[in-house]
């Protein structure tokens, strides 16, 4: 029945996921209404939904993941659509097929909603113009990840009750980072207070601008946090010499237990994945149960994006 | 030719210092034969067409010192025809163009070859420029004295900046001595790598690389120091930045001789404008801060900065079609250049005689082409314009190839009413 309504409902502009700057307040709050719901579904042994059948959804891969891939596979899959996965890679671009050509072939094989990660940031944008279907950006270069911050989001409300009035440290390679743009966006729309702490050349300009106090000082930056994010320090991405070694990234900006021990009592941590282990974040912290929320990230995450295909796909 | 007679002008001719109304008296050779408010109908000849401005404004047609024709190689995206209508529909009648064609303007054929191409297909007056060094490669110098026998009239590498310090050296003190313009474009690769925006926060929010306002600072710093060294004739293509101003003001008040000039986009966009990954606003230099621009806007008013140019750069729909960070970089301009630019008058943060100046005279005495003046004599190029005319940028109706306007859907006021060149009226609206 819900596929009914979905369809008979007025088709104006079809909406897309593009990023959380483009998102109000309802919608994401709707979202995690709509995931909280398949969390337990997700848990229980018979998980498969008919709310999508005879829908297709196609996973445009430009740049490899693992986890967010998978994840959207699965969270397809599990409300009945029909789930194709493309890895394009970048050997399409050389044979000279541009993300446009791609999208007009996809286009015409009717999707009902597009996944797309690209490397350049605002590919999904140019997509979503092409296309007569929705569009999620499951990535785009250093811009967007907006399933990632609302994944985070629906775990930190999972143990924490509600994100209103907490104080978040994301650490790390912002510069390079979607996933903290996305989060810094969803955070303080969600009423949190955040604060952002790197190495200055780790450090996008005018940050603050975003809503965000920097810190290059982690006793300085955790003071009081609640959660604390980190953020892989992107090996694949530093062209430059932003930093003199690892080693020394570690000592000033690892995530160890006395550093923690900065941060609020009951702080709990986490990483978006895939963690460079005893670069940005102490080994058996990471595992730690009793504060890391490593895997529940990982968990959520299907849910989250159950949520959005159910949402966005028309 | 018959004479001809424009009465009822308002002429403004920052060359003789002229702001007055009168009539302008074309001779039967295409010189203009007397100026002024002194001039009647009884001074021509009988036999002289008389033409009625109805008041509008009379400027010597404009120069614009940066435009890129796409022949030969991009003909897709302009060529000399599509060019040349584009400038006579914005009152240009004097185009510098670029170098950075297929194949690039290097040698001596070359210039043979787009000399004798622009006089079969072009109606404007073509100053072509050759690549500063061979093959735009930043490594070894141009022909420069061949080059310029040849016709060429300055030497540039449009987009490329010459690196290597040592390089630049050599180029200034060789050109220094044979009275060769070099025109150069300020960027430090290294850091403006990848970049495609200003570094700020814009391009922190669309998650783009950006380019810091040093990379155009570093350059103009060594530049200007190479310069006190190398005398030569320096022109440094456009600047985007506020403390690129600061870096000019401290060397022109030292007396160094050099010229500078800026986009007329960087004087009417900031980085703002770019919203939504707009790449047609993607341009080189970089859009910056509003700062910036009313920097570079006051830097006109004080004589710092010289000329103002179209940067005229057409591009195709495929080119503009890509993630911001790949798509092509420029935009069309040389069709608004004096509409646009005549937006700074009537938000009255500049006189309407100095905006002239740098779109005329001043970048004629640059080039050091008999250009950009309305004296008795010179050749009766000649823009006429209403000045309150207001209209609305569609790119579809724009006289370029290429669509990639800047300014799609800006209101301006102020349209080019008729173009002469060498006398005859090649443009009216």
């Amino acid at each position: 029945m819900a596929v009914q309504k979905n369809t008979s409902a007025i088709k104006s502009q079809p909406k897309h996921l593009l990023g959380i700057q483009n998102l109000s307040i309802q919608e994401a709050k709707k979202i995690l209404e709509e995931a909280k719901a398949f969390i337990s579904l997700n848990r229980s042994p018979s998980k498969k939904l008919d709310t999508l059948r005879g829908k297709t959804q196609i996973n445009l891969f430009f740049e490899p993941s693992t986890r967010t891939q998978s994840s959207f596979d699965l969270a397809g899959k599990r409300l009945g659509a029909d789930v194709m996965t493309m890895n394009v890679g970048n050997s399409a671009l050389k044979k000279g097929e541009t993300l446009i050509d791609t999208a007009m072939t996809l286009n015409a094989m009717h999707p009902d909603i597009i996944v797309i990660r690209h490397q350049d940031s605002g590919a999904p944008n140019l997509l979503s113009q092409k296309v007569n279907c929705a569009v999620i950006n499951a990535g785009d270069g250093r811009r967007e990840h907006p399933t990632q911050a609302l994944l985070d989001a629906l775990t930190i409300i999972n143990r924490k009750k509600t994100i209103e009035g907490l104080k978040i440290a994301i650490c790390g390679d912002i510069l390079h980072s979607r996933v903290a743009r996305s989060n810094i966006y969803l955070m303080n729309m969600l009423g949190a207070e955040v604060n952002v702490i790197g190495p200055k050349t780790l450090m996008p300009k005018s940050i603050e601008r975003l809503g965000v106090k920097s810190f290059t000082d982690m006793k300085k930056g955790l003071d009081k946090c609640d959660i604390v994010m980190m953020l892989r320090l992107q090996n694949e991405r530093m062209q430059g010499s932003f930093l003199p070694s690892k080693r020394e990234y570690y000592e000033f900006f690892g995530l160890t237990p006395e550093k923690l021990k900065f941060a609020s009592k009951d702080a709990l941590i986490m990483h978006p994945g895939p963690m460079n282990r005893g670069v940005e974040i102490d080994t058996k912290l990471a595992d730690d149960i009793n504060v890391s929320l490593v895997k529940e990230q990982v968990e959520l995450g299907v849910a989250v994006r159950m949520a959005c295909l159910k949402i966005y796909c028309k | 030719m018959k004479e001809k007679i424009l009465i009822n002008a308002r002429i403004i001719d920052p060359s003789q210092k002229m702001d007055e109304k009168g009539s302008v008296i074309i001779d039967d050779k295409g010189k203009i034969k007397m100026i002024g408010n002194n001039v009647t109908k009884s001074d021509a000849a009988s036999s002289a067409e008389v033409i009625d401005l109805k008041n509008h404004i009379v400027i010597p047609g404009v120069v614009d010192m940066k435009a890129f024709v796409g022949e030969p190689g991009y003909e897709y995206k302009e060529n000399f025809r599509t060019l040349s209508q584009a400038a006579l529909a914005g009152g240009v009648t004097s185009v510098v163009t670029m170098p950075n064609t297929k194949p690039i303007i290097d040698n001596v054929s070359m210039v043979d070859f787009i000399i004798r191409r622009g006089r079969d297909k072009a109606s404007i007056n073509l100053y072509p420029c050759a690549s500063l060094t061979r093959d735009i490669g930043g490594k070894e110098m141009s022909e420069f004295g061949l080059l310029s026998k040849k016709g060429i009239i300055g030497f540039t590498d449009v987009i490329k900046t010459v690196q290597n310090t040592e390089t630049m050296a050599k180029i200034m003190d060789y050109a220094s001595d044979i009275g060769v313009l070099i025109m150069q474009h300020v960027e430090d690769y290294e850091l403006s790598k990848n970049g495609c925006i200003n570094n700020g926060e814009v391009s922190t929010r669309l998650g783009l690389e950006g380019i810091s306002y040093i990379a155009e600072k570093i350059i103009i710093e060594r530049d200007l120091s190479l310069l006190s060294e190398f005398s030569c004739r320096y022109h440094i293509n456009q600047i985007s930045s506020k403390d690129s101003l600061d870096v000019i003001k401290r060397n022109k008040e030292k007396g160094l001789k050099f010229s500078v000039g800026v986009s007329i986009n960087n004087l009417s966009l900031n980085e703002n404008d770019i919203g939504d990954f707009k790449t047609f606003l993607k341009l080189s230099p970089p859009l910056r801060l509003e700062d910036d621009r009313t920097s570079l806007v006051s830097g006109i008013k004080s004589g710092l900065i010289d000329v103002i140019v179209s940067d005229h750069t057409p591009e195709d729909e495929e080119g503009k079609r890509l993630p911001f960070a790949q798509a092509a970089t420029g935009a069309i301009g040389i069709e608004t250049l004096l509409p646009l630019a005549l937006e700074m008058h009537h938000n009255e943060s500049l006189d309407l005689t100095k905006i002239i100046e740098t779109l005329t005279i001043n970048p004629a005495k640059i080039l050091k082409i008999n250009k950009g003046t309305l004296k008795k004599g010179s050749d009766a190029d000649i823009c006429v314009f209403d000045l309150d005319k207001p209209w609305v940028v569609n790119g579809d109706d724009l006289k370029s190839k290429s669509k990639n306007t800047a300014i799609e859907g800006r209101k301006l006021q102020g349209k080019v009413y008729m173009t002469f060149l060498n006398g005859d009226l090649v443009f009216k609206s």
